[in-house]
């Protein structure tokens, strides 16, 4: 019976095709570890903002005179409405920790590196679309972070020579961050740049699949075939990482629950203090600082002194430590992969990346200081350097041997 | 190897909080035990909060009928007790004064305090409404020491008493004695800060008791998931 159904849309959908080729035929290696969950928790959350999206957009009014008080009204008036918004606004921040720890997986086993350098492309599109995607999310709940926030970035467009004022003007609509630029975020948030992300998120899989994936050495397993053509270290993604994924999920859903049920703002961390003010254009906060996931990228942009005061110089900064990792694929230079072959320059190169990212990370979400200033600023240089210099040590690092099969215990 | 890295990232995010609330003022804050369970205690909070803030200061996102559910109370009992501004239960706690006319009278207009608990943070607000004192200069005759140059007078005066501020140490002393003992007005300002946590979140009742089933659900569940990949792996090597 369902084989004959089967066969009746096979002949007109290329169904079973598809299921095999990227699920119970996908050969994937069997030495998968820890850090090759967050693929699959990506796309989790990805359907989880989604859902929780829509239904938030049933119930929230974009008018800047509305806004705030229907997140409100979301939060205790309607059924399950405070679980719905919790699960949208932990989803935000977790989907960056996700999206964060996948992307580190591809700098520790150069997952970037050829054949893979469109994978790693339509990744680099994919964090970008996201960050367009938080950033205006952001503005929805039209608290003081959201106003403040947005009109901060937004300002930093008009940092830019000649065009700056106008580019500015145009984005926001309005000569201040207003109910004009309130209703556009929102279509570019529940329509335009979703559409953008799935789109994206199928060509970052298709391309995965059509070169397969990495695996923790770094071995290409597709040079080894058994008499069936089949990789000697791969096995059908379907069932053997669909139940292990299974089990990464659970895991993932008890933390991402403690946070949503037991700490949902984090402690100012997820979702911001100030916010629980309305947006008021007449009162700018002591202190404006973007949600954790974007400080890296704001401490850089205040870190670089201003010339002849025009912050053009710190925007960009800013532009260029996103453009560096598109670069990524070009600048490495080492014939090895993964990090466990890897000679020592690219470890401490990674490490120092890796406290630097942090560290700015944690610097902008606080006051300048002098001291912060410095930080920020050796930060920056440390970041930069990782990229600038990546074609020189890669290329001057002692790399170990790589084995011929991928290792398993 | 994956609790190291669980326990390294939760600790970044909860060793340094750097968005943590901090009095403009730099004075220590004292914080209040939130209970959501303590219905007498929020029953308190309320009718405090009815009697002294509900006419300079509305809760416009706060229905009278969700109050009484969470509270423990009856619909009767509320609207004898604790509606004076409103009508029908099923209101917001709203005021009849108008935000122009409090922009005139104050020089600002009162904040709504539906999520003020959110906004300020409890301990900000238990430090607040502990710490007005005599300030001559003022037109209302008191300033505080967290809010400088606030246009709020100092509410429970009565309950309270008035407080000296030294200038140079930043001490306060009781120069006059309220109704209340010191530790009877802390009580009452406990409870007040209580009701406004509830109040700035009233979904957290139900976000808590759901909380446990959740987790709860997702270990079975992981009990079946963990044996399930096992099986299924056992013949790869």
């Amino acid at each position: 019976m369902f084989s004959s159904l089967m066969g009746w849309v096979d002949a007109r959908f290329p169904a079973t095709k598809m299921w095999e080729e990227h699920l119970s035929k996908y050969y994937a290696p069997k030495n998968f570890n820890f850090w090759y969950f967050f693929g699959s928790l990506a796309l989790l959350v990805l359907v989880l903002q989604i859902v929780t999206g829509i239904f938030l957009t049933m119930h929230y009014k974009p008018d800047a005179a509305l806004a705030f008080a229907s997140v409100e009204y979301i939060m205790r008036d309607v059924e399950w409405g405070w679980l719905i918004r919790y699960l949208h606004s932990t989803g935000a921040s977790a989907f960056f920790i996700v999206i964060y720890l996948h992307m580190f997986r591809g700098l520790i086993y150069g997952s970037y590196k050829q054949p893979r350098e469109l994978v790693w492309l339509f990744g680099m599109f994919l964090y970008m679309a996201l960050m367009a995607e938080a950033f205006m999310g952001y503005l929805l709940p039209w608290g003081q972070m959201s106003f403040w926030g947005a009109q901060v970035i937004i300002s930093l467009f008009g940092a830019i020579p000649f065009i700056g004022d106008q580019l500015a003007l145009w984005i926001r609509g309005d000569f201040v961050v207003a109910d004009a630029t309130l209703n556009r975020f929102f279509a570019f948030h529940v329509i335009a740049v979703p559409l953008v992300i799935l789109g994206l998120v199928v060509a970052h899989i298709i391309a995965l699949h059509e070169v397969g994936s990495n695996n923790p050495d770094g071995v290409e397993i597709k040079k080894l075939k058994d008499k069936n053509g089949i990789p000697l270290d791969g096995i059908p993604f379907h069932p053997y990482y669909s139940v292990k994924d299974i089990v990464g999920v659970t895991v993932f859903l008890f933390i991402f629950s403690l946070v949503l049920f037991y700490a949902p703002e984090m402690d100012g961390w997820f979702l911001e203090h100030a916010n629980f003010v309305p947006a008021n254009p007449l009162k700018t906060p002591l202190h404006i600082a973007p949600v954790w996931y974007f400080t890296p990228f704001y401490a850089i942009l205040r870190a670089v002194p201003s010339i002849a005061g025009s912050s053009f110089p710190g925007v960009v900064a800013m532009g260029l430590s996103i453009v560096f990792l598109f670069l990524l694929p070009w600048l490495d230079r080492s014939p090895v992969k993964s990090i466990r072959y890897r000679g020592n320059y690219f470890r401490i190169a990674l490490v120092l990346f890796v406290i630097s990212f942090v560290g700015l990370g944690f610097l902008g979400t606080q006051p300048v200081t002098d001291l912060y200033t410095i930080l920020a600023r050796v930060f920056s240089i440390i970041y930069f350097a990782f990229f600038v210099l990546m074609p020189i040590y890669t290329k001057l690092d002692k790399d170990k041997p790589v084995p011929e099969r991928v290792t398993f215990k | 190897m994956r609790t190291l890295i669980f326990a390294l990232f939760f600790g970044y995010l909860s060793v340094i909080s750097g968005q943590a609330i901090a009095s403009a003022e730099g004075i220590h804050l004292d914080d209040v035990e939130v209970d959501l369970a303590d219905k007498a205690s929020l029953q308190r909070g309320a009718k405090t909060f009815v009697n002294y803030c509900l006419s300079c200061h509305a809760a416009s996102f706060m229905r009278y009928n969700r109050m009484a559910k969470d509270l423990d109370l009856s619909d009767d009992q509320v609207k004898e007790n604790l509606m004076f501004a409103s009508e029908k239960i099923g209101d917001t706690m709203t005021i009849a004064m108008r935000a122009e006319d409090a922009k005139k009278w104050f020089g600002v207009t009162p904040p709504d305090l539906s999520v003020i608990s959110r906004s300020r943070g409890t301990a900000w607000l238990n430090t607040y409404l502990q710490t007005f004192f005599i300030d001559d200069a003022k037109a209302v005759g008191t300033n505080n020491a967290v809010f400088k140059d606030v246009g709020m007078p100092h509410i429970l005066w009565e309950q309270q008493g008035y407080l000296h501020h030294d200038e140079e140490t930043g001490h306060l002393t009781q120069v006059k004695e309220g109704t209340l003992s010191t530790y009877d007005y802390n009580v009452m300002v406990a409870d007040l800060v209580n009701f406004l946590a509830y109040v700035g979140e009233p979904s957290k009742i139900q976000r808590l008791e759901l909380g446990k089933w959740v987790l709860l659900y997702l270990f079975l569940f992981f009990l079946v998931a963990y044996p399930m990949k096992k099986a299924f792996w056992r013949d790869i090597h």
